[in-house]
C-alpha cells in the first residue's frame, strides 16, 4: 500500500481537473458527487498506509520522480511516509472527505457551486503534498498551493467587497510568513547542501548554533503566518467571509495546521538550535491567551471560533516549544475532529437561519435543530476539555508536559487560557441554542439541516467523542505516544513521570474548565453578574476586547501607511525619472530628426550630386595623404 | 603589351567622368540609368587593365569584373522596375518632377 501512496493526492487532483474542465457546462451538481467520491477514495488509500505503517514501517520514501538535479543537489518529488505524515494524511482525508459531504448540502444553492468543488479538491490535493513531502522544497509547493486555494475560497463570493478584501488580507499576510519560509529554506541549502528532511537531520551537527537559530526563527516565522500566530494571525478571522465548510476545512482542520506540522517535521533542528524552541513556546503561549480573551466577547459565532482555532493553534505551538511534540500532533488532530465540527455545526446554524451570523439574533435554537445542538455540545465540551472528549486527553497533554518539562509560567498561561476558553464555548453555546428566541421570525422560519450536512455532523461528533480516549490512553504511553515515538526519538521526553503527578495535574484543568462553565453558566443563564453589566464596569477594557487590542488598526497606521508612502515615492521615482528619462531620449531624437529633414530634398539629381561630392573629398583627402600634405 | 597601362586608365578615366556628368545632368531616368552603366564599366575597364598589367603578382582584379556585371545587372532590373511604377504612379521619367519623397 505504502508504494501507491501517490494515489492519495492522484484523487483529488482528478477530481479537480474534471470538475474545473467539465463542472460549468456539463456536470452541475454532480461535481459535488465526483469530488466527495475521490477524497473518500483517498482517506481509503490512506487508512491502508496508516495500517501499513502501524504494522513496522517506520519510514519509507516513495520517489515519483526527479525533479531537479545540478551537480550533487536532487530534489525529487518523493513522498516521505513515517508514522508522523501518514497520521497527517489520516486525518486530512478523513476530515476532508466528511466535510465535502456536507458541503454538497451547505452548498446546494449557490450558483458557483462546480467552482467551489473545484477549489477544495485542489485545496485537499496541496495540503497532501504538503503533508507527504520528503524535501523543503516539495513541501514549500504544497504550501504555496493551499495558500493559494485559501485565497480563492476565502473570496468565493467576491461579488461582495468583504470576502475579496478578506482573500487579499490573507494571501498578503501568508506571503509575508513564506518570506521566512523561503528564508529558512535557502539558509538550510547553503549550510547543509540539501533540502532533504532526512539528509538535513542526519548532519545537524555540522551546523553553528547561529546557522540552526536562523534556519529555526525564520521557518517559524512562515509557521506563524501559516498558522495565524502572533503577530502575523490577524488573516483568519477575517477569513471567515468565506463559505463556512471552508472554514471548516482550511481555517479550521487543515491547513492552519501546517505550520504546526513544519515546526513538527523540522523538530530535529528545533532540538538543536538552542533558544528558538522557547521563542516557538512563548509565541504559542502569548498567542493563546491573547485570543482567547478576544474570543469572550465576539458576536458573530463564527469568528467566536476562529479566535478559538488560533488559541488552539497557540496550545499546539505552546507544546511544540516544551518539547512535547507528540501532544501537539496529538492536539492536531483532536482539534481538527472538534473545532471542524464546530464550523460545521455553526454553518448548520447559519444554513437554519438562512445565513444569520450574528448570535445575539439567535437563542432556543435546540428545539428546532436537535442534531446540530447535540453535536456541537459534544464538540463544545471537548474544546473546554471535559474528560472523557478528545479534546480533554490532547489539551492535557499539553498542559502535563509543559508543567514536568519545568516550563511552569507557559503551564500557568495554558491553564488561565483553559478557564477562557470554557467560559467562551459557553457562553457561544448557550446564546445560540438556550435561552428564549431573540429573534422571533428567524426562530420561526429556521429548520434542521438535511441528512448530507447531519451524518457528517455526527460522524465527527462520534469522533470527537472516542478519538481521545482510543489513541490517548493512558496519557504517556497511549497509542499515539508509543506510535509517533519513533519520529521523534532521542528527544528529551525519555521519562515518563508518576501517575499521581498526571492525575493531579489533569484535575487542575479539568477544574479550570469546569470554572469556566460555571462562570459562563452563572453569566449567561443567571445573569449574575449581569453580562451587560459587566462589559459597563469593565469599560475600557471591554472596548479593548471588542476592538480586537486595536491590532488591525495598529497595522494599519503603523505599517500600511508607511508602504503606502514608500511605494508612492518609488511610484514617483518611476514616473519622473525612469519614464522621464525614456520620454527626453525620445524628444531629443524627434528634434534632431526635424532639424535635419530639410536635407531630404526628394531631388534625384541633389542625392547623386551629394554623393559625388562625397567621392570627391575622399579623393581629396586621399590623395593629399598621397602627396604628404597630411602626416600620416 | 602594345597598348601601354596609362592608356587604358585614361580611356577609363574619360568614360567614368562622362558617366558622371551624365547622371548629374540628364534629367530623363533611363539616361540617367544608362550613365550608371558607363561608370560601372570604365571602372571594369580599369580592373582589367590591372589585372593584365601586374597579372604575374595577383589577378583577382579580373574576378570583381565578374562580380560587377552582377551587380549591374541586378542593379539595371531594379531600376528599371522602379522607373515603371513610379511611371504608373505619374506619367513621366523626368526626375525633377519626382519629388515626393522630399522630408
Amino acid at each position: 500500500m505504502i508504494q501507491n501512496v501517490w494515489l492519495i493526492p492522484a484523487f483529488p487532483l482528478a477530481a479537480f481537473l474534471i470538475d474545473g474542465l467539465l463542472g460549468r457546462r456539463w456536470l452541475h451538481k454532480w461535481t459535488g458527487v465526483i469530488a466527495s467520491f475521490a477524497v473518500g477514495l483517498s482517506a481509503v488509500v490512506a487508512i491502508g498506509v496508516f495500517l501499513e505503517v502501524l504494522g513496522g514501517q517506520e519510514h519509507t520514501t516513495v520517489t515519483l520522480y526527479q525533479w531537479i538535479g545540478v551537480g550533487d543537489f536532487h530534489i525529487n518529488v518523493a513522498a516521505f511516509v513515517d508514522p508522523l505524515s501518514s497520521v497527517m494524511l489520516l486525518v486530512v482525508t478523513v476530515v476532508s472527505f466528511l466535510i465535502f459531504v456536507y458541503s454538497n448540502g451547505y452548498m446546494e444553492h449557490d450558483h458557483g457551486f462546480h467552482r467551489f468543488f473545484t477549489w477544495l479538491s485542489l485545496f485537499v490535493f496541496a495540503m497532501l503534498i504538503l503533508v507527504m513531502a520528503d524535501n523543503y522544497l516539495l513541501m514549500f509547493v504544497g504550501w504555496e498551493g493551499v495558500g493559494l486555494c485559501s485565497y480563492l475560497l476565502i473570496g468565493f463570493w467576491f461579488e461582495r467587497p468583504e470576502p475579496y478584501v478578506a482573500a487579499k488580507k490573507a494571501f498578503v499576510m501568508n506571503r509575508i510568513g513564506d518570506w521566512g519560509y523561503t528564508i529558512g529554506m535557502i539558509t538550510t541549502f547553503l549550510v547543509f547542501g540539501s533540502m532533504q528532511f532526512t539528509d538535513v537531520f542526519e548532519h545537524v551537527t555540522i551546523a553553528t548554533q547561529a546557522n540552526l537559530t536562523l534556519i529555526c526563527l525564520a521557518f517559524f516565522f512562515g509557521a506563524t503566518g501559516k498558522s495565524a500566530q502572533l503577530p502575523l494571525y490577524s488573516w483568519l478571522p477575517d477569513a471567515m467571509e468565506g463559505p463556512t465548510p471552508v472554514s471548516a476545512l482550511i481555517h479550521a482542520a487543515t491547513m492552519v495546521t501546517g505550520g504546526v506540522y513544519l515546526v513538527a517535521r523540522s523538530m530535529p533542528l528545533f532540538e538543536a538550535a538552542g533558544p528558538s524552541l522557547a521563542v516557538v513556546g512563548t509565541v504559542g503561549a502569548v498567542t493563546a491567551i491573547f485570543a482567547a480573551t478576544i474570543a469572550l466577547v465576539q458576536f458573530d459565532i463564527k469568528r467566536v471560533m476562529a479566535y478559538s482555532t488560533v488559541s488552539q493553534l497557540g496550545y499546539m505551538f505552546l507544546a511544540l516549544g516544551v518539547g512535547a511534540p507528540v501532544a501537539a500532533i496529538f492536539h492536531l488532530a483532536t482539534h481538527a475532529f472538534f473545532k471542524a465540527l464546530l464550523f460545521l455545526g455553526s454553518g448548520s446554524v447559519i444554513h437554519g437561519l438562512g445565513g444569520e451570523q450574528d448570535m445575539r439574533k439567535m437563542g432556543g435554537l435546540r428545539r428546532k435543530m436537535p442534531v446540530t445542538f447535540w453535536t456541537m455540545l459534544i464538540a463544545g465540551l471537548a474544546l473546554a476539555a471535559l474528560p472523557p472528549l478528545a479534546g480533554f486527553w490532547s489539551k492535557d497533554a499539553i498542559l502535563a508536559s509543559a508543567f514536568v518539562n519545568g516550563h511552569l509560567v507557559l503551564w500557568a498561561v495554558g491553564i488561565v487560557t483553559a478557564v477562557l476558553t470554557a467560559f467562551y464555548v459557553t457562553r457561544a453555546l448557550w446564546m445560540t441554542f438556550y435561552g428564549e428566541p431573540r429573534d422571533h421570525h428567524l426562530y420561526d422560519h429556521a429548520h434542521e439541516s438535511p441528512a448530507v450536512m447531519t451524518l457528517p455532523l455526527i460522524a465527527l461528533g462520534v469522533g470527537t467523542a472516542v478519538l481521545g480516549v482510543v489513541v490517548g490512553f493512558p496519557p504517556e504511553q497511549g497509542f499515539i505516544d508509543t506510535f509517533l515515538h519513533p519520529v521523534f526519538a532521542g528527544e528529551g521526553a525519555g521519562h515518563v513521570p508518576e501517575i499521581a503527578t498526571l492525575v493531579t495535574l489533569a484535575a487542575v484543568s479539568v477544574a479550570a474548565g469546569i470554572v469556566g462553565i460555571l462562570v459562563g453558566y452563572s453569566m449567561y443563564v443567571r445573569h449574575r453578574p449581569d453580562p451587560a453589566a459587566v462589559s459597563r464596569a469593565a469599560g475600557p477594557l471591554y472596548r479593548l476586547l471588542v476592538n480586537k487590542y486595536f491590532i488591525d488598526e495598529l497595522y494599519d497606521r503603523r505599517i500600511v501607511e508607511a508602504f503606502r508612502a514608500a511605494f508612492g515615492a518609488m511610484w514617483a521615482f518611476d514616473v519622473h525619472v525612469i519614464d522621464g528619462l525614456a520620454n527626453r531620449l525620445g524628444w531629443l531624437a524627434a528634434r534632431s530628426g526635424g532639424a535635419l529633414r530639410g536635407a531630404q530634398t526628394g531631388v534625384v539629381g541633389n542625392y547623386a550630386l551629394t554623393i559625388v561630392g562625397g567621392l570627391l573629398v575622399i579623393l581629396a583627402a586621399y590623395g593629399s595623404y598621397a602627396v604628404g600634405i597630411f602626416p600620416r | 603589351m602594345a597598348v601601354p597601362l596609362g592608356a587604358f586608365i585614361a580611356v577609363s578615366a574619360v568614360l567614368f567622368f562622362i558617366g558622371t556628368a551624365g547622371v548629374l545632368v540628364r534629367r530623363n531616368a533611363v539616361v540617367i540609368l544608362m550613365s550608371v552603366e558607363l561608370m560601372l564599366n570604365a571602372t571594369n575597364l580599369a580592373l582589367v587593365a590591372f589585372s593584365r598589367r601586374y597579372a604575374s603578382i595577383d589577378e583577382r582584379g579580373s574576378v570583381f569584373v565578374v562580380f560587377i556585371f552582377v551587380v549591374a545587372a541586378a542593379e539595371v532590373a531594379v531600376g528599371l522596375a522602379i522607373i515603371l511604377s513610379a511611371y504608373r504612379n505619374k506619367p513621366t521619367v523626368d526626375v525633377d518632377e519626382i519629388r515626393q519623397l522630399r522630408g
